[in-house]
């Protein structure tokens, strides 16, 4: 008799016949000590692997249901309905892109502002923010951050001019990957994807492991302090779905972040991006962003 | 990826700041490490019949119970939603590495409960009988019923602890070769991104349980007067020396084939260890808790000549150190990958808390209950001192 073959535990067997062993044995042709017959044990054997079927049955059966997409959470808010602008005839599934214009910015900050207020980000922590690089002659490159209130507000002592061979801005704001690493690692589907390729948290279910904000790439996840649950930006996602522009989009005063439908070929932003090179951060790892930038330098990570 | 902070003014990214991850996520392989490492050494004996562990086969596998039930402990402080933990068992994403936690934390558990209980059903069995009073009703719960025990019950109790050790091997290493896939892949951080990870957490797990195992064990013979099985610390001193080996060698291996390619990703972590990590890697980790146990352990495990007291104090030294130096490797993947920015252009500060949930006090709790779990247990079964009777029904 192999391993498997025997009862698993026989003294359980013996011990619920244990009234039989004390002189119980009249019925069941049990006979004289019968408790350790065949017959008994196999009785035993058989309820035994009966209830260790039904129990695994049932507990591989609750365990796959959790792997079912109806089961998994964050199906229920999906899918939104797309948004219907006046002459605009919605795709089945629209999709959007944000092309940020490196040559237009000029660090004003309002974007910063707008993002905050828009989606109260608490202090210490961003959904977007902006860099500015500056290369000096003596082949010096540094960069720093834009203020909210810009340069000009903020006291900070600038660059003589005529140390500076060249200085941009870079707004950073979510790539919104196709094959986002955010949402990859989430082990609880608190990171969803909207039908329209936007990447959500669902702050109802996220459990504040942490596991995104180190998985993303570009520093844009966050856990908020407030709220105790991952964070990022959403290309203001509950303002797209109301038709408008998310929030930076609407302040910026130059127009260097440009954000609509990539599938439709009359959308400014599909325009520039047939007409201008683009280009995306840290193509290297392939999570193929969304957000495209004109005017990257190398220096920009 | 090349790192400026060394030489042009830092930057770190805005959200960079405040690193994601505490001391909690330290503890959390350091603990789960020595749950797998102490259950290896108990399957030395019971599956191996390595015969000079048998002191020692008994307090390991009550030894991995008691850590790993409090594995969890540290990532639940973590959590800023502890309350929705259970998220991760009832709707695990199945592209995350992290979903299948609690799959794998479950069945290890689960294989080493049955494995205790059947280890020491027969005293259990025993004291069921004998105990009085409210100790007779526990013994009578912990034995699920089972107040009599027949020498068939007891050979089939040996094959099952036969067969659960078996399983539990490659369960252990599944659960902790997990805990360093979640760092190794995670590409967007070149100092945890590498496919040896998981080895190396697997190695350095089996060496901490060793070590953990050796030195309770020194411990436990002094407090009870008894004088430590000669065969049994040569033993220990012997695994313990051999995974260290292996651990540094794999670790060795990692960084040299980075630091020889020189890719992109070497400049950060060469700024890295040049600088935040020179005292807790360089020191700590290779000096102090490789180099010196690898050069001190040959003597209690080959050396003929020493007095045993001297090889036993030599052991625990090296205990000591090795376990120093998975605390200090834990620390320099967990910490150390996110003291630079993602910027690459400067390093960020890791606040250490005394107080606060996941503050060095709460750390020092988590790492102590363990221990006031392993007291608790010896008091309830007869782990402690080894008793030859007692080995009896689980030998196989």
């Amino acid at each position: 008799m192999s391993l498997f073959e025997l009862p698993i535990l026989p003294t359980l067997g013996a011990a619920a016949a244990g009234g039989c062993a004390s002189g119980g044995c009249a019925s069941g042709g049990c006979g004289t000590g019968g408790c350790g017959t065949p017959s008994a044990e196999r009785t035993s054997e058989n309820s035994r692997r009966e209830f260790l079927k039904t129990a695994t049955t049932l507990t591989l059966g609750a365990m796959s249901l959790t792997l079912l997409p109806g089961v998994t959470a964050g199906d229920d808010m999906l899918p939104l309905p797309p948004p219907g602008g006046e002459g605009h005839v919605p795709a089945a599934k629209p999709m959007y892109g944000f092309l940020i214009d490196t040559t237009k910015c000029i660090g004003a900050g309002k974007c910063l502002t707008a993002c905050r207020v828009e989606n109260s980000v608490p202090d210490g922590q961003s959904r977007t923010w902006v860099e500015r690089y500056v290369h000096y002659k003596d082949g010096r490159v540094e960069v720093d951050l834009v203020p909210e209130t810009g340069y000009a507000g903020s006291g900070e002592v600038q660059p003589a001019a005529e140390d500076v061979l060249q200085a941009y801005f870079v707004p950073k704001l979510c790539n919104q990957c196709v094959d986002a690493p955010c949402n990859q690692v989430c082990p609880v589907h608190a990171s969803i994807k909207s039908p329209e390729g936007i990447e959500l948290v669902d702050t109802e279910r996220c459990i504040g492991c942490g596991y995104c904000v180190q998985a993303c790439p570009y520093g844009i996840r966050f856990m908020n302090h407030d709220t105790g649950v991952a964070d990022k930006c959403n290309w203001c996602y509950h303002r797209v779905m109301r038709n408008e522009q998310p929030a930076c989009v609407e302040a910026c005063p130059t127009g260097a972040r440009v954000f609509g439908r990539i599938d439709d070929p009359d959308s400014e932003i599909s325009k520039r991006l047939a007409t201008v090179p683009t280009n995306v951060l840290k193509q290297h790892l392939g999570t193929l962003p969304l957000t495209r930038y004109v005017g990257l330098t190398d220096e920009v990570t | 990826m090349e790192f400026h902070a060394l030489h042009d003014a830092p930057f770190i990214f805005p959200n960079d700041a405040h690193p994601a991850w505490s001391i909690m996520i330290v503890l959390y392989p350091y603990i789960t490490g020595m749950v797998a490492g102490a259950f290896v050494v108990s399957t030395m004996y019971h599956v191996f019949h390595r015969e000079a562990l048998r002191p020692v086969a008994h307090l390991a596998v009550v030894t991995s119970l008691c850590l790993g039930a409090c594995a969890t402990l540290p990532l639940l402080l973590h959590l800023h939603q502890p309350l929705r933990a259970f998220n991760v068992v009832a709707t695990p994403s199945p592209t995350s590495a992290m979903a299948g936690f609690g799959f794998i934390y479950s069945f290890y558990m689960l294989v080493l409960l049955v494995d205790v209980w059947l280890i020491f059903r027969p005293a259990i069995v025993e004291r069921a009988a004998t105990a009085t009073g409210a100790w007779r009703g526990v013994y009578r719960a912990l034995a699920l019923g089972v107040v009599e025990i027949t020498p068939r019950a007891a050979e089939i109790d040996r094959r099952l602890v036969y067969a659960l050790s078996v399983i539990g091997i490659p369960a252990a290493c599944v659960l902790h070769g997990y805990v360093g896939f979640l760092f190794g892949a995670i590409k967007a951080n070149p100092w945890w991104s590498t496919s040896m990870m998981p080895v190396i957490f697997l190695t350095s797990a089996i060496v901490s349980g060793i070590a953990v195992l050796t030195l309770l064990y020194l411990f436990l013979c002094q407090r009870s007067d008894i004088e430590p099985d000669a065969e049994c610390v040569r033993s220990l001193s012997r695994l313990l020396w051999m995974f260290l080996l292996l651990a540094v060698v794999f670790e060795a291996i990692d960084i040299l084939h980075v630091a020889y390619e020189r890719e992109e990703e070497w400049h950060v972590i060469r700024a890295l260890l040049s600088t935040k990590l020179r005292f807790s890697y360089l020191t700590l980790q290779v000096v102090i808790g490789s180099i010196l146990p690898l050069l001190l352990l040959p003597l209690p495990a080959f050396s003929g000549r020493l007095g045993a007291g001297f090889r036993h104090s030599i052991a625990g030294v090296c205990a000591v150190l090795v376990l120093v130096q998975v605390a200090a490797m834990r620390w320099n993947v967990v910490v150390g990958g996110q003291l630079f920015s993602k910027s690459f252009r400067g390093f960020v500060e890791y606040p250490v808390d005394w107080f606060g949930r996941e503050g060095l006090l709460a750390a020092a709790v988590v790492l102590a209950m363990p221990m006031v779990l392993l007291w608790g247990a010896m008091q309830i079964l007869p782990v402690w001192p080894p008793s030859p009777e007692s080995e009896s029904g689980a030998k196989s």
